[in-house]
């Protein structure tokens, strides 16, 4: 891949997808997150959660294959793979609350450099408010992966020293997959006296030098291409 | 003992005004339209209803709250492209609504129907959702305590249900009718057919028929909605398709 073009939406599809682990219980959230379905290999092993109330969740359902009784959590039809297995609400959110999945991807507004995430309102006094499965798919799984663009469309970075829009979770985040680079959010410490400090660490800057980054970033980011 | 009727009206006829509902249905799929539109026709009003949305299009749940009849409404995700009654009388003062996180608003069903107090939950802490609400730190970790939701009355939709009222449910339509059947002080349930005693396979039963009061089966009711809703007798079909 050439470092200085950015990623595509595709190209990061494909990177967290190749960073699934093999045999992996993943909930994809609507969005964005969906398209990672496309790149993972079936050697890969890896077994969907729909928080709907499924696991084993095949391919998006079309024409004779659609069945209103069979859908994912963004009201899609999908289809079922061998092995598929059924649960009611409580049992699929006591999955993920449990800790029981692997990984879990999520859009995003804001990550905070402490891994709060914001994906759910934007707190606009007017909106209608939702928030469906956010807050428990952002602390459900063992790793909390975001695909979201590093900058707003108002050229403001995304991943930020504090949220300033409403938290969905806290700590909860652990990558963040951006248009220019893969952060690593270090996490923090759990409890204790003192509060470690978090650290973001970029793997490989793509679009923009990793101090073009840093110039427009209000976190420390820590080169971890080494 | 649950009771077999034949059509939906006799099933949602007891439903009083004030009532706290528990609506099966995650979007469209297992939302006992049948027997929302018989609790229209029916009429009872000044609701609270419980549901994961606030209602699609023209049907079900919009329709309750297009006609005024739901006061409040305790769900996760109102909010949705043809969720415009619901909008409109959120916008127009005229509804109540209590966002839940979604795991939240099933696990508060769950406790409610197994006669837990309150349970603490990691989802939602540190959020806006969990505002005035007690927090404790559990081995590091930060928790919400969140109440036991239960309802006067539970209208949900299964696939089958045997005459002792077990019941088995169909693919992602399952969703909340196993917790909301437990959750209800009277549990009423739409289905595809009734089966004899029997003959379901005890090992796949989801729902038993303890949680389960009334059964309408769909093949054999009228439609509420038909000035000669003529009473059918009860099909009970030889075997399970589940």
């Amino acid at each position: 891949m050439n470092t200085a073009e950015k990623l595509s939406r595709e190209d990061l599809a494909r990177m967290v997808a190749h960073d699934i682990p093999v045999g992996a219980y993943v909930n994809l959230g609507i969005g964005q997150p969906t398209k990672v379905s496309d790149y993972l290999a079936p050697d890969q092993g890896v077994t969907l959660h729909t928080e709907n109330g499924m696991l084993g969740m095949g391919p998006q359902a079309h024409g004779e294959d659609i069945d209103g009784d069979l859908i994912n959590a963004g009201k899609i039809p999908v289809t079922e793979l061998p092995g598929t297995s059924y649960f009611h609400h409580a049992d699929s959110f006591a999955m993920m609350r449990g800790g029981h999945l692997d990984v879990c991807v999520l859009g995003a507004f804001q990550v905070s450099s402490g891994g709060d995430l914001a994906n759910w309102s934007t707190g606009a006094p007017d909106a209608i408010p939702a928030v469906g499965g956010a807050m428990d798919l952002a602390i459900g799984a063992k790793s909390v992966f975001v695909m979201m663009s590093l900058f707003a469309k108002d050229g403001s970075p995304k991943i930020v020293p504090e949220l300033s829009y409403p938290a969905t979770g806290l700590a909860c985040v652990t990558r963040i997959y951006t248009d220019h680079g893969v952060f690593l959010v270090e996490p923090r410490a759990a409890s204790g006296e003192q509060e470690q400090p978090s650290r973001i660490v970029l793997r490989e800057p793509y679009g923009l030098s990793l101090m073009e980054i840093q110039d427009r970033l209000d976190v420390d980011v820590v080169d971890g291409s080494r | 003992m649950t009771s077999i009727v034949n059509t939906t009206a006799e099933a949602v006829a007891d439903i009083e005004d004030g009532s706290t509902v528990l609506m099966g249905g995650f979007g469209n799929a297992g939302q006992p339209m049948d027997l929302i539109d018989a609790l229209l026709q029916a009429g009872a009003t000044d609701l609270t209803v419980v549901n994961n949305n606030a209602g699609q299009g023209e049907a079900g749940l919009a329709l309750l709250i297009k006609e005024g009849r739901v006061r409040k409404v305790i769900c996760s995700f109102p909010r949705q492209s043809d969720s415009w009654h619901f909008d409109a009388a959120y916008r127009a003062g005229s509804l109540e609504l209590e966002l839940v996180p979604q795991g939240n608003l099933a696990e508060r069903m769950r406790a409610a129907g197994a006669g837990i107090g309150g349970f603490f939950t990691p989802t939602g802490y540190g959020t806006e959702l969990a505002r005035g609400k007690e927090t404790r730190i559990i081995e590091g970790r930060g928790y919400v305590l969140e109440s036991p939701l239960g309802g006067d009355v539970a209208l949900i939709k299964a696939r089958t249900a045997d005459t002792h009222g077990n019941l088995v449910y169909r693919k992602t339509a399952r969703n909340f009718g196993p917790v909301m059947a437990a959750a209800a002080a009277r549990t009423i349930v739409e289905v595809d057919d009734v089966v004899e005693a029997g003959a379901l396979d005890p090992e796949t039963i989801v729902t038993p028929g303890i949680y389960v009061d009334t059964v309408v089966p769909l093949t054999a009711a009228s439609a509420p909605a038909s000035a000669s809703a003529a009473r059918h007798p009860v099909q009970i079909s030889e075997g399970a398709e589940a």
